[in-house]
């Protein structure tokens, strides 16, 4: 049987949770590898929540926030960016692939975006293989 | 009363933390009266690891470790002082999160080992010779050597522990209201940490918050050994990574107070789950903007080291992956 990776999403309430609604009122097609968490806002993603996913076996874990200068609360998705900018250090620190974790901007408008994010981070997930945590590789 | 018995085991530490308790001076000879300690080794007493063996399970009230666990000759003592104590105190860094030598959890064995045998200035080994865990003099005699893990814990993922204490080592004042409440049955649920619940911020004379004055957002981080911080000024707020808002203040703010930034030891304040991811989440957030985070990055090669200073094996994912 292929591989097929468990992606744990967070994704913002106001832009990429609504955009992934939005891909499936327009009937885009993507897989059924990402669990999407809703969130009130990027910023609202701790590092722990990344680093707790891959602990429990995620095979990839995604953040979506707003563009920048749409954030809802004006500043959430900068800090976002700059969290995730270290977190993603510590994940290749720590042995991971760098593509174990993504972050995207996608607006409640852009759902082929988030269904060709999708495809295109599953693709990417499958050829790593599964998250070297689980074991048996 | 009875005096309560008392033990400490030094696993794998510098002793520091036990350094700290005869920093108690008069106070630790008046807490004596008290106590009896019915073991003290490694460090203190001539005693063989027998001794602790043969005795009464549960027959201690009272057990101290600093420590952590990288060796196969650590886990067995630890197991069997558990089994002979009340109640288990992971005290210091070391014990209670990892520890300093918790940083080795980024490094194999093997790389250990080729860096310490092999690759070190001062080392002469043309034979190629490494720890074995067993090796047969004169075709007769065979001697021991404790299995060196892959792998640095703290004590509680080893056996169950009952209190934590923080720092590297435990402040002297700290321990002696440590100990004091001990004595006097004074104690949170089991499981805690003994802590007055303060942070490091919360205690220090450069607090901006005591002052009146707001954060704002750093513009410039800076290394220690790039100058002396302003006096009397916030070092995170000068853009030294200083870890005083997440980490516990039981030392009173020791490091800040001498123009030094707080690297963790006293560990996490309550509710945290990962001390480094929390670092990073609290240092972000005052860096002004994702230039400021490539000057971190340029500067301190290896973040890790820096926001799980003293953490790493108790964190969500303590070690690199080896492959
Ligand atoms: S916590 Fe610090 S002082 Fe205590 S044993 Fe470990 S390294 Fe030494
Ligand atoms: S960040 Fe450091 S220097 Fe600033 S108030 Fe907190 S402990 Fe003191
Ligand atoms: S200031 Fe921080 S690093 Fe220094 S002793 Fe206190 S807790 Fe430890
Ligand atoms: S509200 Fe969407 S990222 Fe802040």
């Amino acid at each position: 049987m292929s591989f097929s990776p468990n992606i744990v999403g967070f994704a913002c309430h106001w832009c990429t949770y609504t955009g992934a609604d939005l891909a499936g009122s327009l009937r885009c097609k993507y897989p059924p590898t990402i669990k999407l968490i809703r969130v009130p806002c990027s910023g609202r993603v701790e590092p722990e929540f990344v680093l707790e996913a891959l602990a429990r076996g995620a095979d990839g874990v995604f953040v979506g926030g707003c563009h920048f200068g749409d954030c809802h609360y004006k500043e959430g998705n900068y800090k976002t960016s700059r969290r995730m900018m270290l977190v993603k250090k510590l994940l290749e620190e720590l042995g991971f692939e760098p593509e174990r974790f993504r972050l995207e901007w996608i607006s409640g408008a852009e759902g082929k975006k988030f269904a060709e994010v999708m495809e295109e981070y599953t693709e990417q997930l499958k050829k790593i293989g599964p998250n070297p945590l689980k074991g048996g590789e | 009363m009875g005096k309560k018995t008392i033990a400490f085991l030094l696993t794998g530490g510098c002793a520091g933390c036990e350094m700290a308790l005869v920093d108690l001076a008069d106070r630790l000879v008046d807490a004596l009266e008290h106590l009896e300690v019915v073991w003290w080794a490694p460090t203190v007493a001539d005693l063989k690891y027998k001794d602790l063996e043969d005795m009464p399970d549960k027959s201690i009230d009272l057990a101290f470790i600093d420590g952590m666990v990288r060796l196969s000759e650590q886990e067995h003592m630890v197991k069997v002082l558990r089994q002979k104590a009340k109640i288990l105190v992971a005290f210091g860094a070391c014990a209670a999160l990892g520890g300093i030598p918790g940083m080795g959890n980024l490094h194999t064995k093997d790389e250990i080992f080729k860096t310490v045998y092999f690759d070190t200035f001062s080392t002469d080994n043309p034979d190629g010779v490494v720890p074995q865990t067993k090796y047969l003099v004169d075709g007769k005699y065979e001697l021991t050597l404790p299995e060196f893990y892959d792998t640095v814990r703290a004590i509680h993922q080893v056996v169950d522990v009952d209190y934590f204490v923080g720092g590297c080592p435990p402040h002297h004042e700290f321990v002696a209201k440590a100990v004091e409440a001990i004595i006097a049955g004074n104690l949170p649920p089991k499981g805690s940490w003994i802590t007055s619940g303060k942070s490091v911020c919360d205690v220090c004379p450069r607090n901006p918050a005591n002052k009146g004055e707001t954060r704002t957002p750093i513009k410039e981080v800076k290394r220690t050994i790039e100058g002396a911080p302003e006096e009397d000024k916030c070092l995170l707020q000068q853009g030294y990574l200083c870890l005083g808002p997440i980490t516990q203040g039981d030392c009173g703010a020791s490091c800040p107070k001498v123009g030094i930034p707080c690297r963790g030891c006293g560990g996490p304040i309550p509710g945290i789950k990962d001390f480094g991811a929390r670092a990073i989440s609290a240092i972000t957030s005052l860096l002004k903007d994702e230039k400021t985070v490539e000057q971190l990055m340029e500067k301190y090669p290896t973040i890790a080291k820096l926001f799980y200073r003293y953490s790493l094996p108790s964190a969500l994912i303590n070690r690199r992956i080896s492959r």
